[in-house]
């Protein structure tokens, strides 16, 4: 009898299942375990009290990300006491239970989820996890990855595997050619639009099509980066020779004959022809305009040539309530134009976008253009590397000499924890992942947008469709 | 893990969808090495004025839903980031069920690792049980987990179904990672066998 047909997911599940229990909770595997200081402190303490040793220092490595300022100085001036303690605890925890370290001085360092693939940390097949909510974003090799609590942190610590119930599978698949303007970023935010925040829930999302096959890994793991926001568990695309090109010769990558062992099993991961799905979305990317948020949930998300909704078109009271929050919250006017809204800061890097191909992007919206008055504009690289890339391209000076900030890697404004945040009232044009209430600051105001789209606010002074400047 | 067995108490009703765990901890409040002493900034800009006074107009300051240990909320409820500060900040608040139609899947999975139940249940019996939870002291809502119902204060019992094995933990305050380990054996097994089929993950 023919196998079963599989998806990606089944098959990527099926190779690290260690034990089924009774109840159908497997015991999963893990390959891969990134920490970063903000949510693995409490998870060494838990071991230290318990006595446990970390299973696989070799499968585990740190950095640090969330906390650390972006500014030119960070390495001598003094951080916040409480970000100081959380990243010296990594450090001395690190030390104490041999976990390989990124130190913030290493060229190596910045956001975790862009140095694990940069690094070949991540990889096609692997069940990769990270105490972070984005860590779908290595799903885009082709790994099946995804964001744990801190009890779980120290669970793979303690036992390299989680206590998991299979996700079920969708799949979106987004066919046709992107038009000129729309990115990665674009997509993912229409699709979000389309299935909202909750579309995802309890699934993995494996998406496919011809747009995405055509985009670059760095698209691949904005898309992925950004299933979280629909409530999927992970995101994925399954691996081909993009993927293998874009992992070869990778620090951590597989050479010589493990390479092409490792090749051969990568190619049969794709999901067989006849898989069934759970769920099935499809989009077409000719119809994609560029997108942004208008309200405070990813889902409130409209092409750039709309206008803000009115909450008196809401369908029930609970959703009325919410658009009038978020119209309220935003300082939006129901009927104004998306185009007519000015901003206070640009913002260009986060997980969701700040690799060398996101600050290409905003570096030829900026070129021989000027950041409009009263707007402070920042671009800051994902990685050391990235921008030590950028910077051999002459990107920089394209950016400073339009009047962008430069800064140092880092999650930065995405998330309010570190220096870099909105003051209340503040709007920012923001290529990170979530427009939620303070986000990016107590008050502070998000849309969403690609980094073309936020280079195109930046220079304008106000949200602007970016076909109207390439 | 303290266990949860039977609960009774006050319910504060927060008639939101998407409440998103920046708005149940908001980040800057993540810099800490504790999973202590977080209930303060549950909430908190929400709760407090941009000056920190309390604002009264927010359920959690007003009486009895000080003592809330029931949270009624709707759609979507602890989407966004996976930190457990959320389930912390509640379980330190006082907080130990959560009823919503709907959870996002981290925030869940955490929910249980703490004490906290969260129940899933339909739209309209969440307006029905967001109506008794106005009713503040007079109106205490029952979770029984042996039993699996919700009673609401008229008396009427509502089932809910959980998942076995999280209800088993729940029950006895088992932590995961005791359970696994007696499965050790399994676990080098199979690391053997991964190391011989994918060498490269091994350093």
């Amino acid at each position: 009898m023919a196998e079963k047909p599989r998806t990606l997911f089944d098959k990527i599940w099926d190779a690290h299942v260690v034990e089924t229990l009774e109840d159908g909770t497997s015991l999963l595997y893990i390959d891969r375990h990134l920490i970063h200081e903000v949510t693995s402190p409490q998870a060494f303490e838990g071991l230290r009290a318990a006595g446990r040793k970390l299973r696989r220092p070799d499968a585990t490595i740190g950095v640090v990300d969330h906390n650390v300022p972006t500014s030119a100085d960070r390495l001598t001036a003094v951080n916040e006491p409480e970000s100081a303690l959380q990243i010296a605890t990594l450090e001395k925890n690190v030390v104490e239970f041999g976990v390989p370290y990124i130190p913030l001085d290493d060229v190596r360092q910045g956001i975790v989820h862009v140095i694990g693939p940069e690094q070949g940390l991540s990889l096609p097949g692997m069940t990769l996890v990270c105490g972070d909510s984005h860590t779908s974003t290595h799903g885009a090799l082709g790994a099946l990855a995804f964001g744990i609590g801190t009890s779980e942190v120290e669970h793979v610590m303690a036992t390299q595997t989680l206590l998991q119930k299979p996700a079920k599978n969708m799949r979106v698949t987004v066919n046709g050619t992107l038009p000129a303007g729309c990115t990665a970023k674009d997509i993912v935010l229409a699709i979000i639009g389309k299935i909202g925040t909750a579309g995802g829930t309890g699934h993995v999302i494996e998406f496919a099509g011809e747009a995405i096959r055509a985009l670059d890994m760095a698209g691949r793991m904005t898309v992925c980066n950004m299933s979280i926001e629909a409530g999927a568990r992970a995101g994925m695309v399954a691996p081909d020779q993009t993927t293998f090109d874009y992992v070869q010769g990778r620090p951590f990558a597989p050479k010589g004959e493990a390479w092409d062992r490792a090749v051969a099993w990568w190619s049969s991961l794709p999901s067989d022809a006849g898989a069934v799905f759970d769920k099935e979305v499809t989009l077409d990317a000719a119809t994609i305009v560029p997108q942004v948020t208008w309200g405070t949930s990813p889902e409130d998300v409209l092409p750039i040539t709309a206008t803000v909704p009115d909450p008196a078109s809401a369908t029930d009271e609970t959703r009325r309530a919410q658009m009038q929050r978020m119209v309220d919250y935003m300082g939006l006017v129901p009927g104004q134009k998306l185009t007519d809204v000015k901003v206070d800061v640009v913002f260009i890097g986060s997980c969701t976008n700040s690799r060398i191909e996101d600050v290409r992007a905003a570096a030829a919206v900026a070129q021989g253009r000027r950041v409009a008055p009263g707007v402070r504009a920042m671009v800051v690289p994902g990685s050391g590397l990235v921008k030590q890339q950028a910077e051999q391209e002459g990107l920089d000076k394209i950016l400073l000499d339009a009047g962008f900030e430069w800064r140092e890697a880092g999650c930065s404004m995405c998330l309010g924890m570190n220096p870099d945040k909105l003051t209340p009232g503040q709007r920012c044009a923001s290529t990170s992942n979530r427009n939620f209430e303070g986000r990016q600051g107590p008050g502070g105001r998000t849309h969403l947008l690609s980094p073309a789209m936020a280079a195109a606010a930046a220079v304008t002074g106000h949200l602007a469709d970016v076909r109207e400047l390439v | 893990m303290k266990a949860f067995t039977t609960l009774t108490g006050v319910a504060a009703p927060l008639p939101m969808a998407n409440v998103d765990t920046d708005k149940i901890i908001a980040a800057r409040f993540l810099k800490t090495i504790k999973r202590s002493g977080l209930g303060k900034n549950l909430f908190a800009d929400m709760r407090y004025k941009a000056d920190g006074s309390e604002n009264p107009d927010f359920v959690l300051n007003q009486e009895p839903y000080r003592q809330a240990e029931i949270l009624i909320a709707y759609e979507n409820f602890g989407c966004g980031s996976s930190r457990e500060h959320a389930p912390w900040a509640l379980l330190d608040f006082g907080i130990r069920c959560v009823i919503a139609p709907d959870f996002a899947d981290i925030f869940h999975g955490n929910s249980f690792k703490n004490g906290i139940l969260p129940i899933k249940l339909p739209r309209e019996i969440c307006e029905k049980l967001m109506e008794d939870a106005k009713m503040g002291s007079n109106a205490r809502i029952s979770i029984d987990l042996e039993r699996q119902v919700v009673v609401r204060p008229n008396g009427e019992e509502i089932p809910f179904e959980v998942d076995p094995f999280r209800r088993h933990c729940l029950l006895n305050g088992l932590d995961d990672i005791g359970q696994t380990l007696q499965h050790a054996p399994s676990i080098d097994d199979y690391e053997a066998k991964r190391r011989a089929a994918a060498p490269w993950l091994f350093a």
